[in-house]
């Protein structure tokens, strides 16, 4: 098991290395994972998931809504079908709640029936179509006005950072050398191997896997590529206290418009409600801020969903950004000659097709070359529980009995325990700040913000980093 | 043990929050008699909020002496503790088994207690950033005063070395003495009202040490920096920006009661306070559920949230003693600019309020002001106050009024001209 934060690389030659663990980056690692290769994963900030992966609206999309015959529309549902599988496998909070297209015109009504039909082309034909009545039956706080909605019993919501974490877990475990703070740099290509320069020295592998997200555009450029061009597109979102929660019980989607897939309003699985997100092109990789016109437009079409959810608290506002490109379709390109893949424009639905784009790369792979070898058993992981579907710690009398620390409640608004502060900050990939310990945890993520907690939880950080120090410089 | 065993017991009355409003109340309560006084705290320590406030000016009203938050904390467990109250800490409440009955976690497992009176006394937070809604990005140095004087305080943590200060009511201040005691710098105090909400000594004495820009009508647009803070863009009201270079900020002051338990037992909220609706003797219009403290006024001086357990102990003892439950039903509403008003329920032929007054906030300051209070469009009183009320700051109103009151009308309310 190894994950390196600091020091040279080792001096090996890899099989794959693969850029970026991102949800897509981490789910390649894990497939490959299942041969006897020699795997890095390398990821230029300090944890997994750091990027577009920890800021999106978390939800496992069916697909039905995809173009049909795209390479998305086939990744997305067989990610969906794959990834179901294995949060049920991992404990990745998964809560299949289903969705709501709300029509809120005559136009909109109208457009339902071919939506279902775009559905079954897509291979999905659960939806179905209700009058205003039924809507509002199974939506009693959405606001006035509703005309109908097509309903897709298989949306969920799921935990996007538990995904990630999962994957690289898995992979860690498995074998896969996870490098963090180690960003790729300039890249020579040889005959025999690709030497990617990092700050922390020269990463040597035979083949190689560009899952840099919002920068794999410029990757793919240094290796001579140009098919497409990232550009960011910023989705902003406004997530409410969990007093909000009773308001709403489904996914409710607007009905798709050219602009995009608009705003929803749809629970967490840690309980909250969120609202969002906007869709706005921009120039800036790295603008991941909110804007107060952002916040302004989504408080207003808010109030048209659900008027109500408008007069709770705000418990976190964020906002991700898009791997969008100029295609209308995921930028999966295999370059055998340089026995490369580029996985790029990995739009909207990455979280959810991140289990079939990996299988499909690992196939690309082959393509290129690459002998996997036979596939083997790897240890299947199990995951903490951070959703609210089933038991936390705190509500566990048998955890408590065999250890007093899953009793004492240090977060209070999340209600994480010392146990699982201690769990995840001793784990096989241990978060690098506290935001990485809150996206394990959920601590500091609740609705004071660290009012109470943010000084206890900052001093058994530091205390447990403290002492990984202590040990590494023993060694 | 399966995964859900829970112990199970009863106590009279179980008191939740052992800040000085709980403290104060099982202390009564235990030196009155009662048997079975439990106070739980989810904090390893008991003593609330004023144990992490390291400066003097906590016990004048209750105590008649002064003395640091950390004492006055000590006090009060003290007090509670010889009266012969049961303090248990690192214990929190979750949640409802049953009207009047709780359930808790604590490392020794999970318990449900059921009691003949709750007390509810969970205290107020401030307003995060993101509650407030100001964009921008992420960055790490952006805290409460709550979280600020944990850290300086409770675990001796570095903060930042340049603070802005977002607000200017006497928490703030606070803020400014903790940042100054961790050796960072005050770049700026800023405030969206035209002047300081805080006692002009206490604001002079402040600016003499520590000399900060106090930027009054100004709001903040903006935090940026990516990984950590580096500046916090302002707009004043005349519209000129500003960006001021800073590592921390500290959002202080727009208080929020913690209601959690009161929400989740479905006990009605009064829309001002935000807190449980609650009458002159405390009650909520849940049958043996009180409630004290910085629940009901976010925030009072902790001198207060005492008095209020004191002044609990009567109601509470006649609720032990069988007096059936009847809060007073009549709903008293505050309209703009003013914040809130507690207590916000009364029964016209009941007792006073705590001191013969109500306690009023505003939003902003009024000079002078003149408060009309009425019921379906019949003046029930109207008068001047004596001087400018601020907000942030308490300002009071008699109660001789209420017996005019009609029991059965609709809501009173109070509004200002
Ligand atoms: C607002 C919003 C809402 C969304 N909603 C959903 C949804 O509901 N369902 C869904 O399925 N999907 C959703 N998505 C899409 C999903 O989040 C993305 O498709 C997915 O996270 C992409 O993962 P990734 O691994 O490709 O990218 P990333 O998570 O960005 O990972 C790329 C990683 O590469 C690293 N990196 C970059 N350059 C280098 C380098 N030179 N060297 C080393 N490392 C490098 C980055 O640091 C980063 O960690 C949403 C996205 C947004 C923005
Ligand atoms: C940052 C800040 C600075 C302040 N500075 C001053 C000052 O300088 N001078 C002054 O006079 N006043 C000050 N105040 C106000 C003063 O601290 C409060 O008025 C006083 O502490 C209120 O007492 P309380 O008992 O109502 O609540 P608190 O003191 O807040 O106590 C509430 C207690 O309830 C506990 N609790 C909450 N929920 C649960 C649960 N579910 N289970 C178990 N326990 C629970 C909490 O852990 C806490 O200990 C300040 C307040 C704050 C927030």
């Amino acid at each position: 098991m190894t994950v390196t934060t600091t020091g040279d690389l080792p001096g090996e030659v890899y099989d794959v290395a693969i850029i970026g663990a991102g949800v897509v980056g981490t789910a390649i690692a894990r497939e490959l994972a299942r041969h006897r290769l020699r795997i890095a994963l390398v990821e230029a900030s300090d944890d997994v998931g750091n990027g577009t992966s920890k800021a999106n609206t978390a939800i496992l999309h069916t697909g039905f809504d995809a173009t049909p015959g795209t390479l998305e529309a086939r990744l997305v549902r067989e990610g969906y079908q794959r990834l179901t599988a294995y949060a049920a496998e991992t404990g990745i909070p998964l809560e299949p709640l289903g969705a709501l297209l709300v029509a809120w015109d005559a136009e909109q009504l109208a457009a339902l029936p071919s939506l279902a039909e775009k559905a079954v082309r897509n291979g999905y034909d659960e939806t179905s179509i209700l009058d205003a009545d039924a809507v509002y039956a199974r939506e009693p706080h959405l606001g006035p006005g509703a005309l109908g909605a097509l309903e897709v019993p298989g949306e969920s919501i799921i935990c996007p950072w538990t995904t990630t974490l999962a994957y690289a877990t898995q992979a860690v475990r498995a074998g896969v050398a996870l490098h963090l703070n180690c960003p790729a740099g300039a890249i020579t290509t040889g005959e025999d191997h690709h030497e990617i320069a990092t700050p922390r020295g020269v990463l040597r592998t035979r083949h190689l896997v560009n899952a840099a997200g919002l920068y794999s555009d410029e990757i793919n450029r240094r290796l001579g590529h140009g098919e497409f061009t990232v550009t960011p597109r910023r989705g902003q979102l406004i997530v409410f206290d969990k007093f909000a929660r009773g308001l709403v019980d489904h996914i409710l989607l607007p009905v798709p418009t050219a602009l995009g897939k608009g705003v929803l309003v749809a629970p967490t699985v840690y309980g909250n409600v969120m609202l969002g997100p906007t869709a706005e092109d921009l120039d800036d990789k790295t603008a991941t801020g909110s804007s107060a016109d952002g916040l302004a437009s989504l408080r207003e079409k808010g109030a048209r969903i659900m008027p109500e959810l408008l007069a709770e608290e705000v418990t976190a506002v964020y906002a991700g950004l898009r791997a969008a490109t100029e295609h209308g379709d995921y930028q999966i390109h295999a370059d055998p000659g340089r026995r490369y893949v580029a996985v790029g424009g990995i739009r909207s639905t990455g979280l959810t097709a991140s289990m079939a784009i990996a299988a499909h790369v690992a196939e690309l792979l082959t393509e290129c070359g690459l002998d996997p070898g036979p596939e083997r058993e790897i240890e299947p992981v199990r995951m903490p529980t951070i959703g609210e579907a089933f038991p936390r710690p705190y509500q566990r009398a048998d955890l408590i009995a065999a250890d007093p620390a899953y009793g004492t409640v240090v977060c209070h608004c999340e209600r994480v325990t010392r146990g699982e502060i201690r769990d995840a900050l001793t784990a096989t990939v241990p978060p690098g700040s506290l935001e990485g310990l809150r996206r394990r945890t959920r601590a500091l993520g609740g609705r004071c913000q660290g009012f109470f907690c943010g000084a206890a939880v900052r001093a058994q950080f530091d205390a447990a980093t403290a002492a990984q120090d202590r040990t590494e410089a023993r060694r | 043990m399966t995964p859900t065993d829970r112990t199970h017991r009863t106590v009279d009355v179980l008191v939740i929050g052992a800040g000085p409003a709980g403290l104060a109340l099982a202390a009564r309560l235990a030196a009155a008699g009662v048997d079975r006084v439990e106070v739980l705290d989810r904090e390893p320590q008991a003593g609330g909020v004023p144990r992490h406030c390291h400066h003097t000016g906590f016990g004048l009203r209750d105590l008649r002496r002064v003395m640091s938050g950390p004492d006055y904390a000590r006090h009060h467990i003290a007090a509670a503790t010889r009266a012969g109250a049961v303090l248990r800490t690192s214990v929190t409440a979750t949640g409802w088994a049953a009207p009047r009955t709780v359930d808790i976690t604590g490392p020794t497992g999970l318990e449900r207690i059921t009691a003949t009176a709750v007390v509810l006394a969970t205290g107020a937070r401030e307003r995060p950033r993101s509650a407030r809604l100001v964009p921008g990005t992420r960055p790490a140095g952006v805290l409460t005063t709550g979280q600020l004087q944990q850290a300086v305080h409770l675990h001796h943590q570095h903060v930042g070395r340049r603070a802005v200060i977002v607000g200017a009511e006497r928490v703030g201040y606070s803020a400014v003495a903790t940042l100054r005691r961790a050796g960072a710098e005050v770049a700026a105090m800023v405030t969206d009202q035209p002047r300081h909400q805080t006692h002009p000594a206490r604001h002079l004495a402040t600016r003499l040490r520590s000399g900060f820009p106090l930027v009054t009508d100004a709001t903040v647009t903006e935090l940026t920096g990516q990984g950590r803070l580096e500046s916090v863009r302002l707009r004043h009201r005349d519209g000129r920006t500003a960006a001021v270079a800073c590592d921390t900020v500290v959002f202080t002051g727009d208080w929020i009661p913690d209601h959690e338990l009161a929400r989740s037992a479905g006990i009605a909220l009064d829309p001002g306070t935000r807190g449980p609706a609650a009458d002159a003797e405390f009650r909520t219009g849940e049958p043996g559920v009180f409630a004290v403290g910085n629940l009901l006024h976010p925030v009072e001086t902790a001198d207060i949230a005492a008095l209020d357990g004191r002044l609990a102990a009567g109601p509470v003892l006649r609720h032990l003693a069988g007096r059936p439950w009847t809060p007073g039903a009549l709903p008293v509403r505050v309209e703009a600019p003013l914040l809130w008003v507690s207590p916000n329920r009364i029964a016209p032929d009941g007792p006073r309020p705590p001191r013969g007054r109500f306690t009023l906030r505003t939003t902003r300051f009024l000079t002078r002001p003149v408060l009309t209070v009425a019921q379906d469009g019949r003046t029930l009183h109207r008068g001047r106050l004596p001087r400018t009320v601020a907000p942030g700051r308490p300002f009071h109103l008699p109660a001789d009024w209420i017996v005019g009151a009609d029991a059965h009308g609709g809501p009173v309310r109070i509004t200002v001209d």
